[in-house]
């Protein structure tokens, strides 16, 4: 085939994708003033709970690693911001993430290094061991992290000090402010969680976890590509770990604890890990769900393992890979090239 | 020296323990192939129903001599337990490995907040059956009788464990099971019925930990947790899927958390992550096991 | 010209000699096919080569450098390749991505993280041309998982073929597929011969694709050969008649 129809195929579906993207993104600027306070905030958790489902997903829809032990990242980026304000006095958000993120990533490294040697059952043990330890030490050590009272965050500074929410009405400044902060990291996540996976180093790692042996014999180092792997989904879900405290205002050990690891896998496996935009929209949505089943019942942990058991049994390709299937009947794609 | 004593005992007494969940998850592995993230859970409800079981039987004023028995009726129901659920979880030994920890997991969700539901966030003690049995004096100290029972507990279950794998021929089916699924219900063998029985037992195991702790130390939520994790270390130590493995690895555990205690007690957990991780960087499939 | 040559080139499982003391050749261009009953070695023999396995004494030589220790990896650099007898291929990835992803490798571009893979025109352009020669054009964004037995099977003859390599070991390309299939995947391989592309090894029990495509015929039995010369010559060899049809060896 010629170099020009190579090419023409290359680029149209992304333009597609690009301007879907666009689309959305526009819409969720526009929609503040429509929702109201409360709502708009909603919203901020759940892009936030996206950020950390598309980190999460990397290692598992695409590395094939079932990780019980995302909290910790999740929970070092909180408690990093959490120290940083009180004991370095910081309180510029680009500060917090320009530290905060070395330190997941660094946590990540060391934690992926003695995980990644392993098989599936062993990862997957390793990783919630490694959570509790973590876990153990915020409690053990309360005249650091505050132990189960945890650390309180003020509102921080955003756009290196430009923006300050202080007085009167900064409580709705702070939020509607804070929720386009976290929208333009979460499209920035997003265009680099992109790339990642759709680059060679992606489809490594996708045939890494299709067929070890097979992408042994291609000459693929396994575990540095898992490692690598792990870092990355490591780092970003401690980016969403720094993003949510502010807001949170509060960090506790809860962060830390192995149910929140269980949520992160949740959101993932809600929206479907087998592809790309599952567990933004799982992130999303489980944020919704959570805070309704909250207010609904105290047992929502229960109500949470239910669903998970009824999403593996019924839906386990989540709601975008079930969508996705239904749209593949309706509108048959075309496979030849 | 006394002091040595007392900690090898204390060492040996949470050795049974862990040895006894140890050996249920890997005697599950074993047979199904399949890692119960809930089997820590299950230990926790062992805990919980024998010290509710005490608490009522107390209550209605059954002396407290008879309150042992409950300890073995606290583990048959985790064993009923056990029964009612391995066919729901069956459809999954096939499927991919990340659906079955999912599903496992989500168990593990479902029966940690039922035990919150039925019990409540406040621990449960069953401390009755403690008092029933007479201290023992080593050296100028008092030492709990109950404690020597709970190792007798342990090694007897060993022993009773490994006689029924190796020298009946219901060990002999099981192990047929474990080597062969295919070929052994190709022989006749009701595969279902073994599955049942291997989770039962297994499940009996963690339910007897629980039991048998509890008398010493109150039932308190996140207590399946941590046994999940410490029972994870076992069996990396001593191999996933081996009998020994499970009885060396709860020995090696055990009598480095008590020394850990004793000497390091903030990072006493930490000391044992870091042995499994040596374990495991050195030899992968533990001290016994068959990966 | 001879490109692999094996010395004294010994395996045992135990009691059992999978391949004893051979002394094998395979000269650059041909078009060779490894016979024998189940159990005489073949697959020893590849893996052997291919780095699977390793020898409990012998060399092995390719292009005249010893690679009897070099890794599995260091062999794929060197030109040696394979398919193996069950099919093992990237179920979750494309066609066109399963084919891509061993231009990456041997390019050594695999652990590009900052760029698009499909952006790569050098190696799409590459794809594409594998993927004609072997007729998968027509499903390059198909998952490899979807694919038919015969097509899955050209898939991996394809994968081990886009590494490039100068030798081409396939363990049984036409076990389970259609007469078309095997003529096609058989057709593929010869024409790519022919082209001066690669030399071809193939393991092979169906004696007419043997007869038909082969430049040379080798026949190994109990670790050994027995056998080896042009498909004339096998043809009128006795030994391999009889062996074929169970009679015993003469002296």
């Amino acid at each position: 085939m010629t170099v020009a129809a190579v090419s023409r195929l290359q680029y149209r579906p992304k333009l597609l994708l690009l301007a879907a993207a666009v689309v959305v993104l526009a819409l969720l600027a526009l929609l503040p003033p429509y929702i109201g306070l409360y709502q708009t905030q909603l919203l901020t958790y759940g892009l936030i709970a996206a950020i950390a489902a598309l980190g999460f997903n990397l290692l598992l829809g695409y590395t094939g690693l079932l990780s019980f032990g995302h909290s910790a990242f999740f929970g070092i980026g909180a408690y990093s911001v959490a120290l940083l304000l009180r004991d370095a006095g910081i309180h510029s958000m680009e500060l917090y993430v320009l530290i905060g993120l070395p330190i997941a990533a660094v946590t990540s490294a060391l934690f992926g290094y003695i995980c990644v040697r392993h098989t599936r059952i062993f990862f997957g043990i390793l990783t919630l061991a490694l959570s509790q330890v973590l876990w153990t030490l915020a409690y053990k050590f309360f005249w650091v992290t505050g132990g189960s009272d945890g650390l309180r965050v003020a509102r921080p500074t955003l756009l290196a000090g430009m923006l300050t929410f202080t007085g009167g009405g900064s409580f709705q400044r702070f939020i509607n402010a804070y929720y386009y902060y976290v929208l333009g990291v979460f499209a920035i996540c997003v265009v680099i969680m992109w790339v990642i996976v759709h680059s060679p180093f992606g489809k490594a790692l996708q045939a890494i976890r299709d067929n070890e042996t097979r992408a042994a014999f291609l000459g693929l180092r396994i575990r540095r590509f898992r490692w690598v792997s792990f870092l990355i989904s490591g780092t970003f879900t401690g980016l969403a770990g720094i993003l949510w405290v502010p807001l949170n205002g509060l960090t506790t050990p809860e962060v830390l604890y192995w149910p929140f690891s269980g949520e992160i896998v949740f959101t993932t496996l809600l929206g479907g890990f087998r592809n790309f935009t599952g567990p933004i929209v799982g992130g999303v949505l489980f944020t919704y769900l959570k805070t309704y089943a909250v207010a609904t019942t105290e047992y929502w942990q229960l109500l949470l393992g239910v669903v998970l058991v009824l999403l593996v049994v019924l839906l386990p390709t989540g709601i975008v890979g079930a969508i996705s299937a239904v749209a593949d009947k309706l509108w048959p794609q075309e496979k030849s090239s | 020296m006394t002091i040595l004593i007392i900690q090898i005992l204390n060492s040996l007494f949470y050795a049974s323990v862990l040895f006894l969940i140890a050996a249920g998850l890997s005697l599950i592995f074993g047979v199904m192939r399949i890692v119960n993230m809930a089997h820590g859970t299950f230990y926790a409800v062992g805990a919980f129903v024998t010290a509710w079981l005490v608490g009522r039987a107390i209550a209605l004023g059954v002396p407290a001599g008879w309150t042992f028995l409950l300890i073995p009726v606290g583990a048959g129901v985790v064993a009923l337990l056990g029964i009612v659920i391995e066919p729901l979880l069956r459809p999954f030994y096939r499927r991919a490995e990340e659906y079955q920890l999912l599903v496992t997991f989500g168990l593990l969700l479902i029966l940690e907040d039922v035990i919150r539901l039925l019990w409540g966030g406040l621990p449960l003690s069953a401390d009755p059956v403690m008092d029933v049995l007479p201290s023992i004096h080593i050296g100028g100290l008092i030492y709990p009788g109950y404690n020597l029972v709970v190792i007798a507990i342990g090694a007897a279950a060993a022993v009773g464990l490994w006689a029924v794998i190796y020298r009946t021929k219901f060990g002999v089916m099981l192990r047929a099971t474990s080597q062969d699924r295919r070929m052994a219900s190709a022989l006749g063998l009701n595969v279902a019925l073994i599955y049942v029985s291997a989770f039962a037992i297994g499940c009996f195991m963690a339910g007897l930990g629980g039991a048998i702790i509890v008398p010493s130390q109150a039932a308190v939520l996140g207590m399946g947790i941590d046994a999940l994790v410490l029972a994870f270390v076992v069996v990396v130590i001593g191999g996933l899927g081996s009998l020994q493995g499970a009885l060396v690895g709860a020995l090696i555990v055990s009598f480095v958390r008590t020394a850990g205690i004793q000497f390091f007690p903030e990072i006493e957990l930490a000391v044992l992550y870091l042995i499994a991780a040596v374990v495991l960087l050195v030899k992968p499939t533990g001290l016994f096991g068959t990966a | 010209m001879i490109l692999l040559e094996t010395v004294d080139l010994s395996k045992r499982f135990g009691d059992v000699r999978a391949c004893d003391g051979v002394n094998f050749t395979v000269n650059k261009g041909e078009f060779l096919s490894l016979v024998g009953s189940n159990g005489a070695g073949k697959t020893s023999l590849v893996n052997l080569i291919s780095g699977h396995l390793k020898p409990n004494s012998g060399r092995i030589l390719f292009e005249g450098k010893d690679v009897t220790f070099a890794t599995v990896y260091e062999r794929i650099k060197a030109g040696i390749a394979r398919s193996f007898q069950i099919v093992n291929l990237f179920d979750g990835l494309s066609v066109f991505d399963n084919v891509a992803l061993s231009i990456f490798s041997r390019e050594g571009k695999i652990a590009r993280i900052a760029a698009l893979a499909d952006h790569d025109q050098d190696v799409r352009r590459e794809t594409f041309d594998v993927l004609g020669r072997f007729g998968l054009n027509g499903k390059s964004s198909v998952p490899a998982g979807g694919l038919a037995q015969g097509e899955r099977k050209l898939l991996d003859v394809a994968v081990a073929y886009a590494l490039r390599p100068k030798l081409l070991f396939l363990d049984e390309p036409t076990s389970g597929v259609s007469t078309r299939e095997k003529t096609q995947i058989m057709d593929t391989v010869s024409s790519v011969v022919r082209a001066g592309a690669v030399t071809a090894v193939v393991i092979e029990h169906d004696m007419d694709v043997v007869f038909r495509y082969s430049d040379r015929i080798a026949m190994m039995h109990e670790g050994r050969f027995l056998a080896d010369g042009t498909p004339e010559e096998i043809r009128a060899n006795k030994d391999v008649a009889n062996i074929l049809l169970g009679a015993p060896l003469s002296a």
